[in-house]
């Protein structure tokens, strides 16, 4: 049954500093609405529980992108275009660069939020492992202040994460210390444009005389949350790049994810996927004796 | 929790097609709904109603939009293009001749949508490769053409070469 807009308020403070003052005095009881490409297709579809709005799709503050010398902090609102256009992020941070270009098409890429990504929580939200991988933490702001969490803190469930109810995503901070990481990122899907990740993985690694001096992985759509995949990491870290590692570091990972059955795809073919997705990566770094 | 008045229709400001329009409306009306229902431009379509399909893109602000995932008060102060807005008078948009010259269209439903779609990755790209035609339009689906028309028009009316 297709939503009745009469059954909905939508508030447009206007300011952030009225949107927390709003979410102060009924906690849990306002849904931000920023692009919509998330919140209007449940709207549409009459599945959207929620039924006061309130519009964070017109703050300034949460659209700006500030660069220092240490690190990059995006606005929540920042679109997938923002950052697509942005050079800092293009030449420093190409992973996120890609999910953004993966993610929908122009029209979504226009609207579409980084903030809303997190905030959506999907598993297969593309650009989540990236934000993984690239060791992210995020400001979360409320009328209590504001707190600096880890993003790998963030979700601790299917669809829950540590926002509080009158919390608001404010921004997204990278450091800008990656020099000398090698980095991936593959998403697998139906086509390259408005497809959901069946399976998506990101990876950096730093590498020293033919070993494996640092590793980060990420991979989305092969459980309940966006996953670091830390057992993996362990198990190449300091290694030789060889099949043998391959096979280790394969079943390891295997052990740590929990794909399923769903629509797009089946539990089998995301874990053999991502098994090869993590050969081709490892089979791209400087001084890898992998065969293909 | 405290019971709250019912959601009212409010009064929304914004430019169509160079126009000023007020309109009625309940804020979490779709956009799309208002253009159709309560404007009568009828050429902006409605497909998937979730934002894959981009039958009912239209330009905000200059920028491409599903219509379909905007609620009407976030268009507030906006400048609105929808396909009505690009003939003038009775002179086709170059683009909205070239589908007609190159048969890039067949059910109609994803043309308004492909036409603005291909003006906006005109304006920002006037000679596009293939490859960026093929982007342009990736949020734009067709499921008549096979594309291959829809792509040689975008090219013809980059190139200049439509008939006057």
């Amino acid at each position: 049954m297709r939503a009745d807009p009469a059954d909905y308020e939508l508030a447009a403070p206007g300011t952030l500093e009225k949107v927390l003052a709003l979410f102060a005095d009924g906690p849990g009881t306002w849904l931000p609405i920023a692009g919509g490409t998330d919140v209007m297709v449940l709207y549409s579809a009459g599945k959207l529980p929620a039924r006061k709005l309130v519009n964070i799709g017109d703050l300034r503050e949460l659209r700006r992108i500030e660069v220092t010398l240490s690190e990059v902090r995006i606005g929540a609102g920042c679109t997938y275009t923002d950052l697509r256009q942005h050079s800092i992020i293009v030449n420093e941070f190409p992973l996120l660069a890609r999910a953004a270009e993966w993610t929908g098409g122009i029209a979504n890429q226009n609207r579409g939020t980084l903030g809303g990504n997190v905030a959506n929580a999907s598993p297969a939200g593309d650009s989540l492992p990236v934000l993984l991988v690239y060791d992210a933490d995020l400001i979360l702001v409320s009328v209590r202040g504001e707190r600096r969490i880890p993003y790998r803190t963030f979700h601790t469930g299917y669809k829950k994460t540590l926002l509080a109810p009158d919390e608001l995503i404010h921004s997204i901070c990278i450091s800008r210390n990656l020099k000398g990481y090698i980095s991936y990122a593959k998403k697998v899907g139906a086509r390259d444009a408005q497809a959901i990740s069946k399976v998506f993985l990101a990876a950096m690694a730093r590498i020293s005389n033919a070993t494996i001096e640092d590793v980060r992985l990420a991979a989305g759509s092969v459980g309940p949350i966006p996953i670091r995949l830390i057992g993996t990491e362990l198990a190449l870290a300091g290694r030789a790049i060889d099949n043998s590692l391959l096979e280790t570091a394969g079943k390891v990972m295997a052990q740590e994810i929990q794909p399923i059955n769903d629509i797009r795809s089946t539990a089998g073919y995301r874990s053999v996927v991502l098994r090869n997705l993590l050969g081709e990566f490892l089979q791209g770094l400087p001084g890898a004796r992998i065969d293909s | 929790m405290s019971l709250l008045p019912a959601p009212a229709k409010q009064e929304i400001s914004f430019t169509v097609n160079g126009a000023p329009r007020t309109i009625h409306a309940f804020p979490m009306a779709r956009l799309l709904d208002v253009l159709r229902e309560a404007l009568d431009l009828t050429g902006t379509k409605e497909g998937c109603s979730e934002g894959e399909c981009g039958s009912c893109s239209i330009l905000l602000d200059g920028v491409l939009v599903n219509s379909c995932l905007i609620p009407a008060l976030q268009a507030t102060g906006s400048n609105i293009v929808t396909i009505e807005g690009l003939a003038n008078d009775d002179h086709l948009h170059p683009l909205q001749k070239a589908f007609l010259e190159c048969g890039a269209a067949q059910c109609g439903i994803c043309t308004p949508g492909m036409i603005l779609a291909a003006v906006r990755l005109l304006e920002k790209t006037p000679k596009p490769s293939i490859e960026e035609i093929r982007e342009g339009l990736s949020g734009n689906l067709c499921r008549c053409t096979g594309y291959l028309q829809i792509f040689e028009a975008v090219e013809k009316a980059s190139r200049n070469e439509v008939a006057d």
